[in-house]
C-alpha cells in the first residue's frame, strides 16, 4: 500500500516535473520570439522588406495602375467605421454642430498658393465618384461609393514647389490620447486619379462616423492612410518634425508607413 | 554537418545552370562507384530553410488573422455571416467561454480557440497565444515578421521549383510514373493500414503530396496572400477576380495555409514510423541511394 502510494507520488512528482518543462520550454521560446519582437535591430532589419514591398509593388502597378471599382449592387450600407467615430475635440464639436458651415480646408507648406476652401468650394470644383473596397490592416473589407474632388487637381491649384515629396493631412479627431491623428502619402500617390477627398458616401453627405466632412480616399492603400476630419494638407519635403515623425498617428506606433500590403 | 553544408554549397549554384547539371549527371552515371545521394545538397538546404520560414509565416499569419478572427467568402466581408470566426460569450455565472463558428455549428473552444491564456490573464482572441508571433496581440510587429520572411520563402521557393525542373529532379524523383498513378488508391489504403512501401525512392502518394506541397500549395499561399494586396489588386486585378474577390483570397490563403499544417503533421508522423533517425540524419547528410539489398536489409532490422 505505502509502496504504491509511493510510487504514484514519485509518478505524478515525475508529470509535474514533465509537464513544467514542457510548459517552461514552450514560455521560453515564446519569451525568445517575444524578446526579438522587441529589439530595435531585429526591427530595423525585418522593417527592410518594406522598402522592397514599396518598389516592386509600385513597379507592378505602375503609377496609373487603377483599384478594382464595383457596381452599385456591390456597396454595403451601412459603411463599417473604424478608429475614431465621434470626435469629441472641442473644435471639431463646435464646428460639427453647426454643420462644418465655419470649417475650411487648408492647403499648405510647400506650395505656390496657399489655399483656404470652404465645403461649398470643393463641392463646387469637378468630382470623381468611385466605387471602391476598403480593406482594413486587420483583414476585413467593405464596399462604398465615394465622391469628392481628385486631390492631384487640388495640388495643381495651389502649385506644388519642386522640393516638395509628401502630402501631410491633419485631422479633427483624437484617437485613444491627445495625439491628433495625422497620415502623409508620397506625390506618386497623392496624384493617383483615384486619390479623391470625399465629401460623400453612398451618395450622402459623408457621415460624423465615416470622417464628416471630408476624408481622404487612396484607394491603393489600407485603411489607416485614408485619414478623416481633415483639417488641413501641408507638403513637405520630409515628416521628421512632425507628430512622432514617421509619417502617420499608426506609423508613430509602429506600422509601416507603405500601406499598400 | 560541415561535410553536408560543403557538399550543399557545391551543387546549390548547379540549380541556377541546367546544361552544366546535366553533364554532371551524366558523369556520375558513368562512374558507379560513387553512389547518387538520397536527398540532394539544394534538397536538403531547402527542406531545412523552409522549415524555419514555415513555422515564421504561420505563427506571425495567425498573429495577423487574430485581428480581425473571422473569415467570408466574396470581395468584402459580410459581418453577419462569416464562415469561419473565433469570439468570446459570458455563460449565465459570468464566466467567459471562447467560441468558434463554423457554418452553422457552434463549438465550445475554451482555453484554445477564441479565449485563451495570456500569461496570467485570459484574453479574448482568436488563436492562443504560443502559437502567435509575437504571442500577445501586436499586429503591426506580425505584419513586420510575416512580409519580411514572406520574401525568404517565396524566394527560396522560387528557386528550388527551378532547381527541381532543371537538374531533374523534379521528374526523376517527384514525378509519378503510370504505374503510380494507377497504384495511388492501393497506396492510400496500404497507408491506412500503416504498411508503408519501402523500396527505395518516394512511393506514389508520398510523390503526389510533396508535388501538390511544391507546385500547388506553397505557389498559392504566395498569390492568395498578394491578392490580399490593395496595390497588388491594382497591378493585377484579374487575379483577384480568379480568386472570387479580396476576402475569398484570404479565406484560401488560411485553408492552404491548414492543409500546410496538416502536411507537417502527416510528414512527421511518417518520419516517426519509417525510422526517424535515419530519416532525420539522410535529411542533414545526404544518406545514400539504397539498392534494393540494402533496402530490404532496412527493412529487417526495423521490424526486428
Amino acid at each position: 500500500m505505502t509502496r504504491r502510494s509511493d510510487d504514484s507520488v514519485a509518478r505524478s512528482t515525475r508529470r509535474r516535473f514533465l509537464q513544467r518543462a514542457a510548459l517552461g520550454a514552450a514560455t521560453l521560446g515564446l519569451a525568445g520570439c517575444d524578446r526579438l519582437s522587441q529589439n530595435e535591430r531585429v526591427i530595423g532589419t525585418l522593417s527592410l522588406a518594406e522598402t522592397l514591398n514599396l518598389r516592386v509593388q509600385r513597379f507592378l502597378a505602375g503609377a496609373r495602375g487603377m483599384a478594382p471599382e464595383y457596381p452599385a449592387s456591390m456597396i454595403d450600407a451601412p459603411f463599417r467605421p473604424n478608429g475614431s467615430t465621434d470626435p469629441q475635440a472641442s473644435r471639431y464639436r463646435e464646428l460639427a454642430a453647426n454643420d462644418f458651415a465655419e470649417w475650411r480646408l487648408s492647403v499648405d507648406g510647400l506650395v505656390e498658393t496657399p489655399l483656404s476652401l470652404s465645403l461649398a468650394e470643393l463641392r463646387a470644383l469637378p468630382a470623381r465618384t468611385q466605387i471602391t473596397r476598403h480593406d482594413c490592416v486587420e483583414g476585413w473589407s467593405a464596399i462604398g461609393q465615394w465622391q469628392g474632388p481628385v486631390l492631384a487637381d487640388l495640388l495643381d491649384r495651389a502649385g506644388v514647389r519642386d522640393e516638395a515629396r509628401y502630402v501631410v493631412f491633419h485631422c479633427m479627431d483624437q484617437l485613444g490620447d491627445e495625439d491628433f491623428y495625422y497620415e502623409s502619402l508620397d506625390l506618386a500617390e497623392a496624384r493617383h486619379p483615384q486619390t479623391i477627398l470625399a465629401y460623400s458616401l453612398n451618395g450622402e453627405t459623408l457621415p460624423v462616423a465615416n470622417g464628416a466632412p471630408l476624408r481622404l480616399r487612396a484607394e491603393r492603400q489600407l485603411g489607416y492612410k485614408m485619414a478623416k476630419y481633415l483639417s488641413g494638407i501641408t507638403l513637405v519635403t520630409d515628416f521628421d518634425a512632425i507628430g512622432g515623425g514617421r509619417g502617420g498617428y499608426w506609423e508613430d506606433r509602429g506600422y509601416t508607413w507603405y500601406a499598400g500590403i | 554537418m560541415a561535410a553536408a553544408e560543403t557538399e550543399a554549397c557545391r551543387s546549390l549554384p548547379l540549380a541556377l545552370s541546367g546544361d552544366r547539371n546535366v553533364a554532371i549527371n551524366r558523369s556520375a552515371n558513368a562512374a558507379p562507384a560513387k553512389p547518387r545521394r538520397r536527398h540532394p545538397g539544394p534538397v536538403r538546404i531547402w527542406h531545412w530553410l523552409n522549415l524555419w520560414f514555415l513555422i515564421v509565416m504561420l505563427m506571425s499569419g495567425l498573429q495577423i488573422f487574430n485581428a480581425h478572427p473571422a473569415l467570408y467568402w466574396g470581395s468584402a466581408s459580410d459581418f453577419d455571416a462569416p464562415w469561419l470566426e473565433m469570439y468570446a460569450i459570458r455563460d449565465s455565472e459570468g464566466g467567459i467561454l471562447g467560441q468558434t463558428a463554423l457554418g452553422p455549428w457552434t463549438f465550445d473552444t475554451t482555453g484554445v480557440l477564441g479565449y485563451s491564456q495570456v500569461g496570467e490573464r485570459g484574453a479574448v482572441r482568436g488563436f492562443p497565444a504560443w502559437s502567435t508571433l509575437p504571442s500577445y496581440q501586436f499586429l503591426s510587429m506580425g505584419r513586420l515578421w510575416h512580409f519580411f520572411f514572406a520574401w525568404l520563402f517565396a524566394g527560396a521557393g522560387a528557386l528550388f521549383v527551378l532547381y527541381a525542373l532543371f537538374s531533374g529532379h523534379l521528374k526523376r524523383d517527384l514525378w509519378l510514373s503510370g504505374p503510380e498513378w494507377r497504384g495511388l488508391g492501393r497506396d492510400l489504403l496500404g497507408h491506412l493500414r500503416f504498411r508503408f512501401p519501402s523500396g527505395s525512392g518516394y512511393n506514389g502518394l508520398q510523390k503526389l503530396s510533396y508535388l501538390g506541397v511544391l507546385l500547388v500549395a506553397l505557389p498559392l499561399m504566395v498569390v492568395t496572400g498578394l491578392c490580399m494586396s490593395p496595390t497588388f489588386n491594382a497591378a493585377a486585378p484579374w487575379l483577384l477576380d480568379l480568386f472570387g474577390g479580396r476576402q475569398s483570397a484570404r479565406s484560401i490563403h488560411f485553408l492552404v495555409a491548414a492543409a500546410l499544417v496538416l502536411f507537417f503533421v502527416v510528414h512527421i508522423a511518417m518520419v516517426l514510423l519509417s525510422g526517424p533517425w535515419r530519416q532525420v540524419r539522410d535529411m542533414m547528410t545526404g544518406g545514400r541511394r539504397e539498392t534494393s539489398a540494402s533496402s530490404q536489409r532496412r527493412h529487417d532490422d526495423d521490424t526486428a
